[in-house]
């Protein structure tokens, strides 16, 4: 699904924060990205979802070279690329449908035809109540199940989500655990990153430790 | 739960909000009634509503320039001057018959001798005995409005059997006038450019600071997969409405200005004081041209905002990538 090959990333003229990355993440897995702070977690989702180019080696993105494909392949991609943002970058003007319809809406989809999936999803994630309410009046664990409802509501093939539990409870870090595990017995890749050991215990799967801009992979 | 998702976590659950079958209007991408916005559309009516009304001015001036000068050349005198044993009230009723059978004359008034005294007045004074000064007289002719008479002809015929006639055509004031009427529109055409210019950079500017203020919804949909010319469609479509909005505001209170000073020009028509206006500006009305070159203004006004906006749109993909 994924394939990182000899990758390596400079911001600028500056030193490499990511160094010699070879790994792969298949299809139907789940993975923690794991790391201590300033050790390359966000720079390696930013690879994986598009967000940067390597200043070396190779990616291969659902078996095409991303270095190869031009802007408007790169954007098909990403729909096949779910994003969960560590400050969810909800759109405080829409309301929490609208904001977790968004990715069915940018394909010219008609809202009719979506709105019984949404309303579904939303339930499914809890969010029954606080469907027509924005982001500003949502809490931090309601916000991060929008932004995770957005990212998956296009039925992406993997899930990328950053420090997904950093602003939340245990509870709801836990309760929000669940519903990784659960998009990923539906058939969804899942990268979570977090230095949140507690959590990763919680839950025997594959671990990505980045350390000083190397990856070492623990299956 | 739907069977494409699997079984519902334990994550509190509510009951359900209505759901109709209609279609339901849909939140714009684009936060509409922003603070910034609303300066942006303020910025457009300002800065189109100063280059419309300079736009006026010069149609004014240029439209002014040249009926000075249309008037100076609808006009020819013919000058008889005294000779010894001259009839000269015979000479001038010659030469008003002669001009009078050139066609495409309009008007032709012979000056009395008391009239051109009274051209004299204002040099050397009142009481006047014409008797005793060779004072040429005048006839002055009246070209029709849209016609060409054949001058040279008249001039011609008037020297050959009218004595000591010669016809004036004051192509030399004309050509004052042409240089006057060309700088004073030159300038005119100048300042426009200038505040075109200024009217451009300023509402790109203020489109650059509205879309500052919407970088994280250009970043949002970029990173949910939306091609780059879906996002640039949604700015382009938001930031046209603004232009349109404060081209419409601007230029249309310039509109209305120029109509209500024409309004107001007509009222006070056969006054003194619009007499001596008329004379300086004309008719105070800026055509159909001007319209046109307001309206013109207002879609030019607009598309900057436009183009602006797809530019930043692109700078910010560029910025994320």
């Amino acid at each position: 699904m994924i394939r990182f090959e000899n990758v390596g990333l400079r911001y600028g003229l500056g030193s490499e924060v990511l160094r010699d990355l070879t790994f792969e993440i298949t299809p139907h897995s789940f993975q923690f990205l794991t790391g201590p702070s300033g050790a390359g977690k966000t720079s390696l989702l930013r690879l994986l979802f598009l967000s940067v180019k390597p200043t070396r080696g190779l990616i291969n993105l659902f078996g095409r070279d991303i270095a190869a494909l031009d802007k408007d392949s790169l954007s098909a991609l990403r729909r096949r690329i779910g994003i969960v943002f560590q400050d969810f970058r909800l759109l405080d003007h829409m309301t929490t449908y609208e904001n977790v319809a968004l990715p069915l809406r940018i394909l010219g989809k008609k809202e009719s035809s979506y709105r019984t999936e949404v309303v579904e999803l939303l339930h499914w994630v809890g969010l029954g109540e606080r469907m027509w309410a924005l982001p500003p009046v949502l809490s931090g664990g309601e916000k991060q199940r929008a932004a995770i409802a957005r990212a998956v509501i296009a039925r992406p093939e993997i899930l990328l989500a950053d420090e997904p539990t950093g602003n939340v409870d245990p509870s709801l870090a836990q309760r929000l655990l669940r519903l990784f595990i659960e998009l990923h017995k539906s058939g969804t890749s899942i990268v979570v990153a977090t230095h949140d050991i507690a959590l990763m215990d919680q839950f025997d799967a594959r671990r990505l430790v980045i350390h000083d801009g190397r990856l070492h992979v623990y299956d | 739960m739907p069977a494409q998702y699997p079984d519902k976590p334990s994550l509190s659950t509510t009951a359900r909000m209505p759901v109709g079958d209609g279609p339901r209007p849909e939140t714009p991408i684009v936060p509409k009634g922003s603070i910034s916005g609303s300066a942006l559309v303020a910025v457009v009516a300002i800065m189109t509503f100063l280059a419309a009304l300079t736009t006026g001015a010069v149609v004014l001036i240029a439209g002014a320039a040249s009926e000075w000068q249309s008037d100076v050349a609808r006009e020819v005198t013919i000058q008889i001057r005294p000779g010894a044993g001259r009839d000269m009230e015979s000479e001038v009723g010659k030469a008003v018959q002669l001009a009078r059978a050139v066609p495409g004359i309009a008007d032709i008034r012979p000056y009395s001798r008391e009239e051109s005294a009274r051209l004299l007045e204002p040099w050397l004074g009142s009481g006047l005995a014409l008797e005793d000064l060779p004072v040429p007289r005048l006839i002055v002719v009246k070209i029709a409005a849209g016609e060409a008479p054949d001058l040279a002809m008249l001039r011609k015929t008037l020297t050959e059997r009218v004595s000591g006639a010669s016809l004036d055509d004051h192509r030399g004031w004309i050509a004052r006038m042409q240089v006057m009427g060309r700088s004073a529109v030159g300038v005119g055409i100048a300042i426009l450019l200038l505040v075109l210019a200024a009217t451009v950079l300023s509402v790109s500017f203020a489109t650059r600071g509205a879309m500052a203020t919407n970088q994280a919804v250009v970043e949002v949909l970029h990173f949910i997969g939306a091609r780059d010319d879906y996002i640039a469609a949604q700015f382009q479509r938001h930031f046209l409405v603004l232009g349109l909005k404060g081209g419409v505001i601007g230029g249309g209170v310039a509109l209305l200005l120029f109509a209500v000073a024409s309004v107001i020009g007509d009222f006070f028509l056969g006054t003194a004081t619009a007499d001596q206006v008329t004379a300086l500006f004309g008719s105070f009305s800026i055509g159909r041209l001007g319209y046109a070159l307001v309206i013109a203004q207002i879609i030019l006004v607009a598309a900057v905002t436009t183009w602006t906006s797809r530019r930043v749109v692109q700078q910010t993909l560029e910025a994320v990538e």
